[in-house]
C-alpha cells in the first residue's frame, strides 16, 4: 500500500537527514522528487502544485534553511501537510436515533461496491452488534445480484431483490421491508455508473431522494489515475456524498487519488479495503497512511490488528522479547498462528517502518501456503530445540525432517529464515522501545 | 545600439517565456492524461530538441510534432493494419486446424469478463465459432455473470464448480474446442491483484496447461487495463508481462472521461502494444485500437 510513494520519501529523506544542512538547493531539489513522487502516485497534477507552494512557504517561513535539523524539519512539514490534505480521520459510524440507519453506496464500474458493500455490512455487524441487511439495487451487471446475495449470505447478512423491479422502487420498498423486518442499519448497493452518464447519475440522484440516506460512501479504487477529482466532484455535485470507501489498497496501489479526492471535494475517506476476504476492511487513519507515505510504516495499524487476535498481555510479553532479542520457536509457532488470523504475511510485513524493505525481509519470503509445512517441522522439535534453537545439529535436523515428513533442507531452510527474523527484529529494538521511528523526530 | 539590444532581449525573454509556457502547458497535459512523469519529460525533450535542430516554433507545428511523436511509440510492435480509415487487426484468429486459445487476465474490476463477452460478438459476427472458459472459479457469480452472455450470444461455456482447478477448466475446454472444431477459445480468469504472489503462479500454470495440452503458448495472452487507472497500470503490466508474456492490452471503459494515457508510458517503456479498446456497456462497443484517433483524443 501506498508503497512507491513511501520508498521515494524513504529515498528522499534519507538523503536529507543524512546532511548537516539544507541548501536552497536542496530544498529545490526536495521539492522536485516530492513532486515526481506524487505524481506517479497519481495524486492531481494541481493538487500536486499547491502542496508544493504550501511546503515551500511552510519550509521558507520556518527558516528552516538555518535550522540544525532541516531534514527532520522538511519530514515533519511534509509529514503535516499530508495529513492536512488527507483530511480529518473519523470513522466512528453515527446511527440515526430512529432505525434503520441507510447508507448509499456510489461509484464508477468496477471499483469494488458490492465486495465493499458486504464488508461495510459485515463490517457494522461485529463492531456495533446491529442487525445490518444490504439491498441489491444494481440491475444492470450481469449476475450483480447473485454476486451480492452469496457474499451477503454467506456472512449471514440479509439481502433485498426485487426482480423486475427498478432500481428506486427496490430501495424504496428494500428500506420498507427490511425496516419491519427490523434492521437497524441497511446498504444499499447501487450499480456501477459513470460520472458522466446523464441517465444513470438522475437515477441515483433519484435513489437519493426517495429514501433519504443517512450516509452516502462513494467507493473509489485506489488506483484511480488525474481523473479521480473530476469523478469525485460530479459525484459530490449531485448526490453529496458524505465519506468515501478506498478499495484495491492491497497491491501496490499508490492511492494518490485518496489525498487529491479529499482535497477537492473535503470529504474524508472513512474506510479502506485491502484485500479479497470479508475482513480485510478497515477505518481509514490518516496520520497513519501519511507516517506510512513518509517511510515510518504503518505500526498502529499493525498493533492494533494484533491486538484484535493476541490477547494484550501476551502482547507485551512478545514484544518485550523482540526488544531482548529472545525470540524462540515456541513464540514462532504462537505469532504464526496468530499472523494467520491477521492477513496475509506480506501485508503485515508492508507495515513495518523499515527502509527497503525488499532487502531486509528477502531471506524470511514465507508464502502463506508453506506456513503449514513450518508449523510441522516446528511440532516436530523437542522443547529444548524450540526454545534454544541454536543446539540443532545434523542428526537432530534428520529427526525433525523425519518426524515433519520434510527434508533437512527444509528444516535449514527454516532455521535460516529464523535468524533472519530475529535480526530483523533485533532492528526495530535498536530504534527503541514501542518501535519508535528509525531515525529521531523533531 | 543599447536600445536595440535591450529591445531584442525583452523580446527574447518574451519569445522564451512562451515558449516555456508552452511547454508547461504540454507536460500538464500529458500527465493529467495519466501518461507518466518521466514519459511526459521524455517526449517533450525529444520534441523539444527536435524543435531547436529544426528551427520550428509554430505551435500547431509543435503539437503536431508531438502528435507524431506518440502515434510512433504507440505503433511499435503492433499488429494493427489500416484499410483506409478503419484499423483492423492482422490474423487474430489463424485460419488453422486447432483453435486458437486467447487468455484474458487482468486485475480485479477492469472489465475482463465484458471484454471477453464483446470480443465473442465480434468473432461469432465474422463467423468463427467461439468456445467461452469459465476460468474464474473465485469471485461469487463469476460464472452467472459469463454464462449470461454466452446465453445471449448463444455461445457455449466451459466451467467447473465455484472453487475449482481452474487449470483443470481449461484442460477440459480445450479438449472440447478440439472435438468440437472451435476456431477461438477465449479464457476467462479470475481478476487478481499483480502482487498476489501464489494467484500470480496459478496463472502460470493455466498457461503451463495450455501449452502441454496444445503444444504451443496461448495465441494471445491479453491484460485488460481500465483506462481510469492511473500509474498503477504500469506496475500492473509489468508484473503482468513477468509472468505470462503478455501480447497486448484491450483498453477498457474508454467510455468516461479518463483517456489512459499511461498506455503510451506502457508501449513506451514495455513495449506491449494496446490491441483493443472497448468504450461502452453494449456488446458491440469494441474496436482494434487506432494510435491516431487515440493521440488526438490527448494531443487536443
Amino acid at each position: 500500500m501506498f508503497e512507491l510513494l513511501t520508498s521515494k520519501f524513504e529515498d528522499l529523506f534519507y538523503r536529507i537527514r543524512n546532511r548537516g544542512k539544507l541548501s536552497p538547493q536542496d530544498l529545490d531539489n526536495a521539492l522536485r522528487e516530492i513532486r515526481l513522487a506524487l505524481l506517479e502516485a497519481d495524486v492531481n497534477f494541481k493538487v500536486v502544485k499547491e502542496f508544493l507552494d504550501s511546503i515551500r512557504a511552510k519550509a521558507l517561513g520556518q527558516n528552516i534553511l538555518e535550522s540544525l535539523t532541516p531534514g527532520q524539519q522538511v519530514v515533519k512539514i511534509v509529514n503535516e501537510e499530508i495529513i492536512g490534505l488527507l483530511g480529518q480521520s473519523n470513522s466512528e459510524i453515527n446511527f440515526s436515533g430512529r432505525p434503520p440507519t441507510v447508507f448509499l453506496m456510489a461509484g464508477l464500474q468496477g471499483t469494488g461496491k458490492t465486495t465493499a458493500t458486504v464488508k461495510l455490512a459485515n463490517f457494522i455487524k461485529n463492531r456495533y452488534q446491529r442487525k445490518v441487511s444490504v439491498i441489491a439495487a444494481d440491475i444492470y451487471r450481469p449476475a450483480a445480484v447473485v454476486q451480492l446475495s452469496d457474499m451477503a449470505k454467506q456472512h449471514d447478512i440479509e439481502v433485498f431483490f426485487k426482480p423486475e423491479a427498478d432500481p428506486v422502487s427496490i430501495a424504496a420498498e428494500g428500506v420498507d421491508f427490511l425496516k419491519k423486518r427490523g434492521s437497524d442499519v441497511i446498504i444499499i448497493d447501487t450499480a456501477g455508473r459513470l460520472h458522466i452518464d446523464r441517465e444513470m447519475m438522475e437515477e441515483i440522484k433519484n435513489i437519493r431522494k426517495k429514501v433519504f440516506p443517512h450516509q452516502i460512501y462513494l467507493v473509489l479504487d485506489a488506483m484511480t489515475g488525474q481523473e479521480a477529482v473530476n469523478i469525485a466532484r460530479k459525484f459530490n455535485e449531485d448526490i453529496e456524498f458524505d465519506g468515501i470507501i478506498l478499495t484495491k489498497l492491497d497491491s501496490d496501489a499508490r492511492g494518490g487519488a485518496a489525498l487529491s479526492v479529499n482535497h477537492v471535494t473535503g470529504k474524508p475517506v472513512k474506510f479502506i479495503s485491502t484485500g479479497e476476504k470479508i475482513d480485510e476492511f478497515e477505518p481509514f487513519y490518516a496520520d497513519r497512511i501519511a507516517s506510512r507515505i513518509l517511510g515510518m510504516g504503518d505500526v498502529l495499524t499493525l498493533i492494533e490488528k494484533a491486538e484484535k487476535v493476541i490477547d494484550e498481555k501476551k502482547a507485551r510479553e512478545l514484544e518485550d522479547k523482540i526488544l531482548k532479542n529472545q525470540l524462540n520457536f515456541v513464540d514462532f509457532i504462537d505469532q504464526i498462528k496468530s499472523i494467520r488470523k491477521m492477513g496475509s504475511l506480506d501485508k503485515i510485513l508492508g507495515m513495518l517502518p523499515v527502509k527497503n524493505k525488499s532487502k531486509v525481509f528477502s531471506g524470511i519470503n514465507i508464502d502463506d501456503s508453506q506456513i503449514s509445512r513450518i508449523e510441522a517441522i516446528i511440532n516436530s522439535m523437542t522443547m529444548q530445540e524450540k526454545l534454544k534453537p541454536y543446539i540443532i545439529n545434523g542428526s537432530r535436523k534428520k529427526r525433525i525432517a523425519a518426524g515433519s515428513g520434510t527434508s533437512v533442507n527444509d528444516v535449514n531452510k527454516l532455521l535460516k529464515q529464523f535468524s533472519t527474523a530475529q535480526q530483523t527484529l533485533k532492528q526495530f529494538s535498536r530504534s527503541g522501545k514501542n518501535f519508535s521511528l528509525p531515525f529521531n523526530f523533531p | 545600439m543599447q536600445k536595440l539590444i535591450k529591445n531584442l532581449n525583452f523580446l527574447w525573454n518574451k519569445f522564451r517565456k512562451n515558449n516555456e509556457k508552452f511547454w508547461a502547458e504540454i507536460e500538464e497535459q500529458f500527465i493529467l492524461n495519466d501518461i507518466s512523469a518521466l514519459t511526459a519529460e521524455e517526449i517533450i525533450r525529444d520534441v523539444r530538441n527536435k524543435s531547436i535542430g529544426e528551427n520550428i516554433n509554430d505551435a500547431e507545428l509543435l503539437k503536431n510534432l508531438l502528435r507524431n511523436k506518440i502515434i510512433s511509440i504507440l505503433s511499435e510492435n503492433t499488429n494493427i493494419m489500416r484499410s483506409g480509415d478503419t484499423p483492423y487487426i492482422k490474423e487474430s484468429v489463424k485460419g488453422r486446424e486447432s483453435a486458437s486459445i486467447w487468455m484474458i487476465v487482468g486485475v480485479n474490476g477492469v472489465g475482463k469478463t465484458s471484454s471477453i463477452a464483446k470480443l465473442a460478438r465480434m468473432f461469432k459476427s465474422e463467423g468463427k465459432k467461439v468456445l467461452l472458459t469459465a476460468a474464474d472459479t473465485f469471485r461469487a457469480a463469476a460464472f452467472e455473470q459469463i454464462d449470461h452472455f454466452a446465453g445471449l450470444l448463444d455461445i457455449p461455456v466451459v466451467h467447473h464448480q465455484r472453487y475449482s482447478d481452474p487449470g483443470a477448466v481449461v484442460f477440459d475446454s480445450i479438449e472440447k474446442a478440439a472435438a468440437g472444431k472451435f476456431d477461438i477459445v477465449l479464457i476467462d480468469t479470475a481478476g487478481r491483484m499483480h502482487t498476489a504472489a501464489n494467484l500470480m503462479e496459478e496463472l502460470k500454470k493455466i498457461k503451463r496447461v495450455i501449452i502441454k495440452k496444445t503444444g504451443s503458448k496461448p495465441d494471445e495472452i491479453l491484460m485488460a487495463v481500465d483506462s481510469t487507472t492511473g500509474q498503477n497500470s504500469m506496475s500492473q503490466t509489468s508484473a503482468f508481462h513477468e509472468a505470462l508474456g503478455l501480447t497486448g492490452l484491450i483498453l477498457t471503459k474508454t467510455d468516461g472521461t479518463s483517456r489512459g494515457g499511461i498506455v503510451i508510458t506502457i508501449m513506451n517503456e514495455l513495449g506491449v502494444p494496446v490491441k483493443y479498446i472497448t468504450n461502452g456497456e453494449k456488446l458491440e462497443n469494441i474496436e482494434p485500437f487506432d494510435p491516431i484517433i487515440f493521440t488526438d483524443r490527448i494531443i487536443n
